[in-house]
């Protein structure tokens, strides 16, 4: 038993350690993309110093999620032995085809990306980085289906026990599939347009090089107002899919206890949900809400918890605190680009510092609101490793808890620690700011001669 | 039954890329204490900076190609080798990151050290892994049913400690390719140092062997295999003295490929006494292979994309072509 908790501990902590670069990477590849082709498109030098200072970031963040997304891989063996024999012929090719096609590509193109600038042509330094980049979502489809999976397994018979493929198909399209890629992308692309938006506000406002935030700031700005409104509607959709496969998850991050037998469900609003009890403390209601948001209608049947034996129950006040923050979050995130679409149409988006400071404030918060609604799936998936069909303390590897100790206060240790140099490093690549100086390849220039140098604008 | 040897054969090819690919780089890594300055250690790190990661990657592809294909022997080994696997885990974080923080920083100390103990543990804990598996594992109901500490042996030790020599040796010939100068004239005398104390462990691991796995020297002396398991002692030694030969010539590319003969040599020989067995001593990969419907699923996965990986990591490697430049810089 301490095995399985130990063992789960040292998931969670890991996967969400790993979790926060790949949300940036994963993004921040597209919004490479588009600047490099800008650059081949104007010619304006401009978009390279864009390109090599936004590039110095996306490598620390890559490396980071490289070393730490191998622990993770080895854990589905090292410490849920029993799960992964379980589960092997459904879930391990799908992390197979993840090495094949999206882990070989990324780190495949890296080098090219990072250190070919001399070495190859424009066009082909340019493919790089989009292959880079669809590595990076290609691995977002892989993890997802493997998760999904463990959510709404599908296409797949059980013979004594072990999971048998039955549609490989079914396997990777399964019911939660299509929702959960989506969220985790649409979270991806949100979580770098603020971040690349809160760190441009932060030089606009200390005055330093503004001509190059700006362009960073409009980009990034784009990306946000096109990713906020879906992420709320991908959210809804989210909603409803948990709602029809998963009804003990939905009943926890709504903290809805009984069914509702005559009459509308209604939404809470807040409560301190107390699992013990079976009850709420501090309730503030929204009538009709529930109903309408989950079923469409004024009073479409929502199940409560109390359908569900308690063993069979995630843990409700988790599910529905980690659940809502991530919602004001993502109001909040909408609620932002409304706004700067009032100042652009006042053409004041650049100059108004209140703006900028928020920006600058809420730029965590992407993070915060991924890791969040991680804790939400995976924990509103509990007391369940494969929904419905094997529980968590079945899956644990037969080793003795005090490996797993070890490797936790390891993990702790290790992890403190490049964390705090991650954070002290990029602060510090941020804090030299965009490089005006080294001259542009030559190869980049299609000319002969050394290093070339346009007339910077550096203001 | 084909399909599953035909795996057996690719899951061979995978591991032996990872071992070659990783193996130089993580000797790169170990070597790396032996700089003189800090421009002959950006030399070092820049000659592996643009293709760590993609070699690296082998094993990440490598441990989740046994966990579709070989289920029993992902999850048997990994809970049995608990400790040492995440110890080489912990090793291959502070090399990776490493790569990019000592870039970053103005103190480089620090992380040239994290670099350093990060190839070598992680060197070590691979030997710890590869000593215990051929040393074999007591399995129970398809579960691992040991202690935490049963890949503490001397013998096991002793895989660890060869290995190092072995990556070592990869490094010091992949360093006289790509460099020049006081660190390329240091990479021979390396080199040449490497290729005795290897030459001495495949030595002491082939008298040793027999009396820790007896099933595995015994298999050697059973048809086919005797007709043909001469050849790999035989090619060792070929390969050994082509490689004394080519240090003292100081040949360029010759030391890397006749290292490459010698761990040839070493593996096949190995894996032609283990198979039919995936976990020694009581599960063959009969028993280990997933569905063959997954078999088959990853099969055709594998036939159509690791071609094109392996085509455009060679591609990789031609952009990269020819010796460091001094100046090189990063990114
Ligand atoms: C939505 C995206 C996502 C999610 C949910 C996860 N990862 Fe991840 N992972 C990535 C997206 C990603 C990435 C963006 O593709 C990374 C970051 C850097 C890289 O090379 O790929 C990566 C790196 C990465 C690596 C290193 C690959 C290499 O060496 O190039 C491994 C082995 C894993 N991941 C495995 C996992 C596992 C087992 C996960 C879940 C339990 C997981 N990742 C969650
Ligand atoms: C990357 C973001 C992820 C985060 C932050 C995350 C978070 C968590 C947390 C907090 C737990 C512990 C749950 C508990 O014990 O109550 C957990 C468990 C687990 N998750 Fe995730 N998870 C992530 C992604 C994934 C993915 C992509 C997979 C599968 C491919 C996965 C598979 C598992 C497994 C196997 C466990 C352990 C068993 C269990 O408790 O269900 N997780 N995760
Ligand atoms: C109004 C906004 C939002 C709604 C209604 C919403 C809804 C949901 C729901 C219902 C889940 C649970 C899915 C499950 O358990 O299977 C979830 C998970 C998740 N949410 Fe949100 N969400 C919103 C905003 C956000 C934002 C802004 C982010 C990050 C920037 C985010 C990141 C995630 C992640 C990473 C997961 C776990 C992975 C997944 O299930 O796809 N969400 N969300």
């Amino acid at each position: 038993m301490e095995t399985v908790l130990l063992s789960r501990i040292q998931f969670g902590l890991t996967t969400a350690f790993h979790i926060l670069f790949p949300t940036l990477t994963i993004g921040l590849a597209i919004f490479l993309v588009v600047v490099e082709l800008m650059w081949l498109r104007t010619r304006d030098e401009l978009y390279y110093r864009m390109y090599r200072f936004w590039v110095k970031i996306f490598a620390i963040h890559f490396a980071v999620g490289v070393v730490t997304g191998i622990t993770l891989e080895f854990e589905f063996g090292t410490n849920f032995a029993v799960f992964s024999q379980t589960v092997a012929n459904v879930i391990a090719p799908m992390l197979a085809f993840e090495g094949m096609t999206a882990f070989f590509l990324e780190a495949g193109f890296l080098g090219i990306m990072l250190f070919g600038w001399n070495r190859v042509p424009p066009t082909l330094h340019f493919i790089s980085t989009c292959l880079v980049g669809l590595g990076a979502s290609f691995s977002a489809f892989w993890i997802m289906a493997a998760n999904a999976w463990m959510q709404t397994p599908a296409g797949f018979e059980n013979v004594d026990g072990v999971f048998m493929l039955t549609s490989w198909r079914d396997a990777i399209f399964n019911p939660a599939f299509p929702t959960h890629l989506g969220h985790m992308l649409l979270a991806s692309y949100e979580t770098s347009a603020f971040a690349i938006a809160g760190i441009s506000a932060y030089f606009l406002l200390k005055k330093r090089n503004p001509h190059f935030f700006k362009r960073s700031l409009a980009i990034a700005l784009i990306m946000a107002a096109a990713v906020a409104p879906l992420q709320v509607i991908m959210g809804d959709l989210k909603g409803q899919s948990v709602a029809k496969h998963q009804p003990t998850k939905l009943a926890a991050i709504e903290a809805h206890w009984e069914t509702n037998t005559d009459g509308p469900a209604d939404f809470i609003a807040f409560a301190i949900p107390d699992n013990a009890n079976e009850e709420n403390r501090f309730e503030i209601r929204i009538p009709y809400m529930l109903s309408l948001l989950i079923t469409h209608s004024l009073d479409g049947q929502i199940k409560g918890l109390k359908e569900f034996s308690p063993d069979e129950r995630p843990n409700v006040l988790v599910n529905f605190w980690t659940f809502r923050i991530m919602v004001a979050i993502g109001f909040l995130f909408f609620g932002i680009m409304i706004w700067a679409a009032i100042l652009w149409r006042r053409g004041r988006l650049f100059d108004t510092p209140l703006f900028l400071k928020i920006l600058v404030a809420v730029q965590p918060l992407g993070f915060v609101a991924t890791i969040l609604g991680w804790v939400t799936a995976e924990m509103g998936r509990q007391p369940w490793i494969v929904y419905g069909w094997m529980r968590t303390s079945e899956g644990a590897s037969p080793i003795a808890a005090g490996n797993v100790v070890w490797s936790l206060i390891m993990f702790g240790l290790f992890f403190g620690l490049i964390g705090a140099a991650y954070f002290y490093y990029t602060l510090k690549t941020l804090q030299k700011g965009p490089d005006f100086e080294s001259p542009i390849p030559h190869v980049q220039m299609g000319t002969k001669a050394g290093g070339h140098h346009l007339a910077a604008r550096r203001d | 039954m084909s399909l599953i040897n035909l795996w057996v054969f690719l899951v061979a090819v995978v591991i032996i890329l990872y071992v070659i690919l990783d193996g130089f780089s993580l000797g790169v890594g170990i070597l790396f204490p032996f700089a003189k300055d800090e421009k002959q250690r950006d030399m070092m790190m820049d000659s592996i900076a643009p293709v760590w990661d993609a070699n690296q990657t082998w094993i990440v592809f490598g441990g989740a190609a046994l966990f579709a294909v070989f289920p029993l022997i992902y999850t048997v080994l990994f809970s049995a080798l608990y400790i040492p696997l995440f110890t080489f885990l912990f090793g291959l974080i502070f090399r990776g990151v490493a790569f990019e923080f000592r870039h970053n920083a103005t103190r480089k100390a620090g992380w040239n050290r994290a670099f350093a103990i990060g190839c070598l543990v992680a060197a070590f804990a691979q030997g710890l892994t590869l000593g215990a598996y051929v040393s074999g594992i007591h399995v129970e109901n398809n579960l691992f049913a040991g202690g935490a500490f049963d890949w503490l042996t001397p013998f096991n030790i002793m895989v660890g400690l060869a290995l190092i020599a072995g990556y070592m040796l990869l490094g010091a010939a992949y360093l006289i390719i790509k460099t020049t100068g006081e660190v390329q004239q240091r990479a021979y005398r390396q080199a040449w140092f490497a290729a005795w104390a290897v030459a001495a462990f495949m030595f002491v691991v082939s008298i040793w062997t027999p009396y820790k796995a007896p099933d595995l020297m015994a298999r050697w002396w059973t048809t086919p295999r005797i007709y043909f398991v001469w050849i790999f002692p035989v090619l060792g030694t070929f390969g050994f003295a082509m490689l004394l030969r080519s240090i003292k010539t100081k040949a360029e590319y010759k030391p890397f490929l006749y290292s490459l003969v010698m761990f040839f040599s070493a593996y096949l020989g190995l894996q032609s006494g283990v198979y039919p067995y995936a976990v020694m001593p009581d599960i063959t990969i009969f028993d280990a292979a997933a569905q063959s419907e997954t078999q088959v699923i990853m099969l055709i996965g594998a036939l159509l994309i690791l071609p094109v990986v392996l085509a455009y990591t060679i591609y990789s490697y031609w952009v990269f072509r020819g010796k460091v430049s001094a100046d090189a810089g990063y990114h």
